[in-house]
């Protein structure tokens, strides 16, 4: 790595050098596990025929996606998801870092270790875990007999699945987006708040004033990273409803792979869709950014 | 001072939001310990069942090939993703110029991509090269990722200049400055960092249910997907692999919980 024998470069140039050589094997391989086929997919997507005959089709995938009723009923469930799920899990992931943040709080380390506990669980095991809770013989239908209510046939209805699958993304995702604010709250210097105390602000002023506008980057890279997670969301639709009711839960990501592994693989069009989730996601993130970087 | 109703309600939405964090895990011990018939009855209490359930289920599946599996992708993954990420992110930030910052963004871009697009175009080109079910074809995705990179980056802002600038009139080179200065000195970041990456690389499932597709490549989340297979499902047996394939998580995790809350500290600031 010296580059005493590269005569003619002035110190600083060969320092720039040795900065591309340290970072050229990650960007290449970003380039060739990200990119390429990023482009790829494109290509493929503007094609259309089974398995590995596929011939060029213009746009044919992408008019067939807006006909598709599978495709309509996953983008609706992905989106429900994303409603609902993302702002109760960050709203709670930060009041719960605001209350552990406090200084008088007593057995701090023990409620956090909990709260982000769920986190060291795969998401096919979580997935497993919440499936036998909320099976028809499983332990919530056990409670809910034990109360004398009648049990609830949770992955019979489409709504009561859906309440399931958020259900378990909230307990498995709330601890660690809480850890995110946590950190962030570190580096906010605590006599911010003791000045606000002694001013006489209520809790509630001191978290909407203070707390919220200054983890404003915080909150804004968990708002991206949750809803491009909740956009790719596959594992939890798979094996924890494995998309049914009929394909009431089934997410976009799951009907992608469906589409290219399961049944007579169709490849042009399931790229066609996992484009669309591209421009999705973009979208969203492009949103957020300009939300974020408005006051 | 808080009043005392405060200081209740505040302790009591602590402790009912870390039961309820924990209870599912302590289900799934229970459940673990269990005979399948008193898991379905709701028995909460630890049992006697565990070398039933787990006789049954090295009779089921080949639990150690999927250990070892997925031990041995998830350490040299774990391995050369920090290696590559730390000098990259390293690399943009100490010696950053116009070239290097613009790489950078271009990087970030690929953020967005999600999983499910590139799945199939990956696939394809690993089936070209003939690396379909191996660990090289498992691994090359996820070695190099821009949200390491970034978070590499960002912590190598705070490594002081005047390290570097000592070093280098001492006579080492670039790269030794790299290994022998700013890597043990940025200890909490790569622990931060190995436990997200080991437990991503551990629980990944989606990329190899599409590219390992023998039974000699099993791997611990698919051993789990297998177990829900048959008509009748064995709830302490589907159990205890789940908690199997949980501990190593959870072991790292407790080991690396401290520096991995440093570590976070440092990448947001």
């Amino acid at each position: 790595m010296s580059g005493s024998s590269k005569k003619g470069l002035t110190l600083q140039e060969k320092h720039g050098l040795t900065g591309w050589v340290f970072l050229t094997p990650a960007v290449l391989l970003i380039c060739w596990t990200s990119f390429y086929p990023m482009i790829q997919a494109f290509i493929l997507s503007l094609k259309t025929g089974m398995g590995v005959n596929l011939s060029f089709s213009g746009f044919s995938n992408y008019t067939r996606i807006l006909k598709d009723p599978t495709f309509k009923q996953t983008l609706f469930n992905t989106f429900f998801y994303l409603i609902i799920q993302v702002p109760v899990m960050l709203v709670l992931a930060l009041i719960l870092a605001s209350l552990l943040n406090n200084k008088q709080l007593r057995f701090k380390g023990l409620f956090r270790t909990c709260i982000f506990l769920p986190c060291a669980t795969s998401l096919v095991s979580y997935a497993m875990i919440f499936r036998s809770l909320f099976a028809n013989d499983g332990f919530v239908n056990t409670v809910l007999r034990g109360f004398g209510m009648n049990p609830i046939m949770w992955f019979a209805n489409a709504w009561t699945a859906r309440a399931v699958i958020i259900i378990a993304l909230i307990w498995r995702w709330t601890g660690y987006n809480m850890v995110f604010y946590l950190s962030g709250l570190q580096n906010i210097e605590y006599s911010v708040y003791e000045a606000a105390r002694i001013d006489g602000a209520s809790p509630l002023q001191t978290f909407f004033k203070i707390t919220v506008p200054l983890l404003k980057p915080t909150i804004l890279l968990t708002t991206i990273t949750s809803t491009n997670g909740t956009l790719q969301l596959f594992d939890e639709s798979l094996n924890l409803t494995n998309g049914g009711p009929g394909k009431s839960t089934m997410t976009m990501s799951h009907y992608i792979y469906n589409t290219s592994f399961v049944q007579s693989p169709n490849f042009g069009y399931a790229a066609a869709m996992s484009i669309i989730i591209l421009i999705l996601v973009a979208i969203l993130a492009i949103l957020q950014m300009k939300v974020g970087d408005e006051r | 001072m808080m009043s005392k109703g405060k200081k209740f309600f505040m302790y009591a939405f602590l402790t009912i939001f870390s039961l309820l964090s924990i209870f599912p895990l302590y289900y799934m011990f229970c459940a673990a310990t269990n005979k399948s018939i008193d898991v379905i009855a709701g028995k909460l209490i630890p049992g006697t069942y565990l070398i039933e359930n787990y006789k049954s289920l090295i009779a089921n599946q080949n639990l150690g090939l999927a250990l070892w599996n997925s031990f041995r992708n998830s350490f040299i993954l774990t391995v050369l993703c920090l290696l590559v990420c730390s000098i990259a992110g390293y690399g943009f930030e100490i010696y950053h110029d116009k070239g290097k910052d613009a790489v950078f963004t271009v990087l970030l871009t690929a953020m967005m991509i999600p999983f499910a697009a590139v799945m199939i175009p990956m696939f394809r080109m690993f089936s070209s090269l003939n690396m379909v079910n191996t660990m090289a074809a498992f691994m090359l995705p996820s070695i190099s990722t821009p949200f390491m990179i970034m978070m590499f980056r960002q912590a190598s802002r705070s490594f002081p200049h005047d390290i570097i600038e000592a070093a280098r009139i001492d006579g080492l080179s670039e790269l030794a400055i790299f290994f022998r200065m700013f890597f043990p000195t940025m200890r909490s970041t790569y622990a931060a960092a190995m436990t997200i990456v080991f437990m991503n690389a551990w629980n990944n499932y989606l990329w190899p249910k599409v590219i390992l597709m023998t039974n000699e490549s099993i791997t611990m989340p698919m051993l789990v997907a297998n177990l829900l297979g048959g008509y009748t499902v064995d709830y302490g047996m589907l159990m205890l692999g789940v908690f199997i394939c949980t501990i190593p998580t959870a072991i790292v995790f407790f080991c690396l919980q401290k520096s991995f809350a440093e570590g976070i500290t440092g990448a947001v600031k």
